[in-house]
């Protein structure tokens, strides 16, 4: 394969003097899903918070499309187009729900931002029926569409999702992967994604990434870390398997 | 147990009002008793004596503790009329049409107010008092008001210094004047950037910081302003202040008796009110011209930035926001603006001391912006009408001394006066008098939103 579009080295992040990060190394090629799983606490958050550069990696290098962003600022490494839903949402919430979409167009060309508006409403018809509408009074789903459509709204050539299944209803879980999955299969949209929904994550991922206690301990493609049996039983309930979407 | 209530209820509501009504009279009895069951007196010998007020005590507690009663009483009629009064379709057209027709006829008014007082007073100086103490007065608050907003209400930073770059503006424009002769449609703009560089200045050390943090800061930086102005004589002739300040000019023809004032070339009789009408209608222009700036910022980017940044500085950053950079931009706005004031305020005066730039006024200004409802242009100039105004008002209220007697000086109740007003105000609504903000953005088919929509949903 060739160069991957992102590559994480040797990273180790640290909140104080606690490590939280010991080491990473991870590749996302362009036009992957790649899935990160993990138990709560293992540094998931983390690693995404890392790559946007907040907090910044004490060790290691953090490469973006041929580009060291390891040191670079958040704002900059938003403007090469990383786009993140972070964890917790982040919408404005007093802001409305187009507001905030705007806010997501900052850093792509202006002329762009009604085509964009356009498709991510085609994507989450829900917004649109509530542009005029507060973000912090949509539900818990609606926000994490918002905060998914907004992050679209920079035109990413990299998007990170922080567990973008949380607190939704299995049918808006289910509709939101496959929002992702068309995304990546019709504009090749990259994307790297955490969840805890691990059956679901793996079988929409092209790869697979498995993080214990700030080290990755495993990786292979979705279906390969699917059938492994540690993964099974850590993450997939002692092997039974979740209602398949 | 439910059974009980209701033949328990009816008798009870009397009785449950009295006990409220002895708990807050014996509230108030001990909260009253020092300040007002005894005042200190000086003797002959010059010791300080105590002497027992009890008639004023008692009245003062008999007076809270009947209040109490009569709300306890009043209760469950209230209760019914709010559970009746709530969802009123009529009410809030009312207010759809109110808020519509609202903002221009405060404009038209402000507009003619100066000839709305002449008409009534006639072309004498007793009209200066009404365009002068309330007219000016309440414009530089809504000014200040409205620049502080861009700070507070916009980008969320708390900002408890404020009334330092008021002085900054002050300043600059009294010692330029009086030391280079600059003239004052010079020294605006100058004093304007001389205080938007402070902003900055203050802005670079306390980007970190946030809420309760920042507050304090900011308020330190605004000591210390004032006491540099204290303590740098040679420059600010300290507590003195400075006094002698040259007054704006109309456009050059300076305001006075002479052959060359304002009064002979336009063939008018001399009077000091023209200054005033022109101060008037110059702070008018100035307030809204800040308004103009907030309406138009909102609307582009940095606008947008700085209401982003008081909602969530993380995502701001991950979308591609300089916050660095947005902060200073909200500081340095709203300082330039309150150096507009302040140069402003330094003409108008002709005189200036440090005591007009203490935490108070900073304190003031701020409650105008939270009062008002942080965000809302017109709540912010409601809110100043009502504090300044008030405030004035008291000074007119010379009837209560044939009531209360001649040493009665209404004045001295300002601060009573506000601390109710404030604490009312926050109970009735405790988000400001203006609560809805107006979305920066529509699409084009721009509907009507419902109303419940429009009620702030946290924060
Ligand atoms: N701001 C912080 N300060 C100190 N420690 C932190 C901070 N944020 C996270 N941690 C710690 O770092 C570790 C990794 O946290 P992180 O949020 O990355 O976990 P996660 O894998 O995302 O977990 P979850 O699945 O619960 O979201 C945890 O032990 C957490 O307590
Ligand atoms: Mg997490």
């Amino acid at each position: 394969m060739t160069e991957p579009l992102l590559s994480v080295r040797g990273v180790e992040t640290y909140y104080g003097r606690i490590p939280a990060l010991k080491g990473v190394d991870i590749d996302v090629h362009e036009g992957e899903i790649v899935a990160l799983i993990g138990a709560n606490g293992a540094g998931k958050s983390t690693l995404m918070m890392t790559i946007c550069g907040n907090p910044r990696a004490r060790e290691g290098s953090i490469t973006f499309d041929g580009q060291n962003i390891t040191q670079l600022p958040t704002h900059e490494i938003a403007a090469l187009k990383i786009a993140q839903s972070p964890e917790g949402r982040r919408i404005f919430a007093r802001m409305t729900v187009l507001e905030n979409l705007q806010m997501g167009s900052i850093v792509a060309p202006p002329e762009h931002f009604a085509a964009d508006l356009e498709r991510v409403l085609t994507l989450f018809p829900r917004l649109r029926e509530r542009l005029e509408q507060r973000g912090g009074t949509l539900s818990g789903g609606e926000q994490q569409m918002l905060s998914i459509a907004r992050a679209l709204m920079s035109r990413p050539r990299l998007l990170l999702l922080d567990e973008p299944s949380l607190g939704l209803a299995p049918l808006v879980a289910k509709q939101i992967f496959d929002a992702i999955r068309d995304l990546n299969k019709s504009e090749g949209l990259t994307v790297f994604l955490v969840e805890q929904n691990a059956f679901h994550a793996l079988k929409l991922a092209h790869r697979g990434y498995v993080m214990v206690n700030g080290l990755i301990t495993l990786s292979g493609t979705g279906a390969s870390l699917l059938a492994r049996p540690e993964v099974k039983a850590a993450y997939l309930e002692g092997g039974r398997q979740q209602a398949t979407p | 147990m439910p059974a009980e209530a209701p033949d328990r209820a009816p008798p009870s509501l009397v009785g449950r009002a009295l006990k409220e009504a002895l708990v807050t009279g014996f509230l108030a009895f001990a909260l009253f008793l020092p300040l007002v069951g005894f005042v200190s007196v000086q003797s002959m010998t010059n010791t300080l004596l105590l002497e027992a007020r009890w008639e004023s005590l008692f009245s003062v507690v008999a007076l809270i503790a009947i209040a109490r009663f009569l709300y306890v009483l009043a209760g469950p009629w209230l209760e019914r009329r709010r559970a009746r009064a709530k969802p009123s379709a009529p009410a809030s057209n009312l207010r759809k049409v109110f808020s519509k027709f609202f903002t221009p006829f405060a404009l038209g008014f402000a507009v003619v107010y100066p000839i709305f007082v002449l008409a009534f007073t006639g072309i004498n100086p007793g009209a200066l008092k009404w365009i002068d103490n309330f007219g000016i007065q309440i414009l530089i608050y809504v000014m200040l008001g409205w620049g502080l907003n861009i700070v507070v209400g916009l980008a969320g930073l708390l900002d408890l210094g404020y009334v330092a770059f008021y002085a900054v503006g002050a300043y600059s424009y009294a010692l330029l004047s009086k030391e280079f002769g600059m003239s004052f449609w010079m020294l605006l703009p100058l004093s304007g950037i001389l205080a938007s560089f402070w902003g900055v200045l203050l802005g670079f050390p306390v980007l970190r910081l946030r809420g309760d943090y920042l507050a304090i800061v900011t308020l330190a930086f605004g000591e210390i302003i004032r006491l540099v102005l204290i303590n740098w004589v040679s420059l600010t002739n300290g507590y003195a202040g400075i006094s002698g300040i040259p007054r704006p000019t109309f456009f050059g023809i300076p305001f006075n008796a002479s052959d060359e004032g304002f009064a002979a070339i336009f063939g008018l009789e001399f009077s000091p009110l023209y200054r005033t009408i022109f101060l008037y209608y110059l702070i008018l222009a100035l307030a809204l011209f800040t308004a103009f700036i907030t309406i138009r910022l909102r609307r582009m980017p940095v606008g947008r930035a700085w209401e982003a940044l008081r909602e969530d500085e993380i995502a701001c950053r991950s979308l591609g926001i300089n916050t660095t950079n947005t902060k200073l931009t909200a500081f340095a706005m709203g300082a330039m603006l309150a150096g507009f004031a302040g140069s402003f305020f330094s003409a108008r005066q002709g005189f200036i001391s440090p005591e007009s730039f203490t935490f108070i006024e900073s304190a003031t200004i701020l409650s105008i912006v939270v009062l008002g409802g942080m965000g809302s242009q017109i709540g912010v100039a409601i809110a100043a009408i009502l504090l300044v105004g008030g405030t004035e008002i008291m000074r007119e209220l010379d009837f209560l001394k044939q009531i209360f007697g001649n040493d009665f000086e209404p004045i001295r109740y300002r601060m009573l006066l506000f601390g109710a007003a404030m604490v009312l105000i926050m109970i009735w609504k405790p988000r400001g008098l203006i609560s809805t903000r107006e979305p920066s953005i529509f699409l084009e088919e721009r509907k009507a939103i419902p109303a419940d929509l429009l009620k702030e949903g946290r924060g």
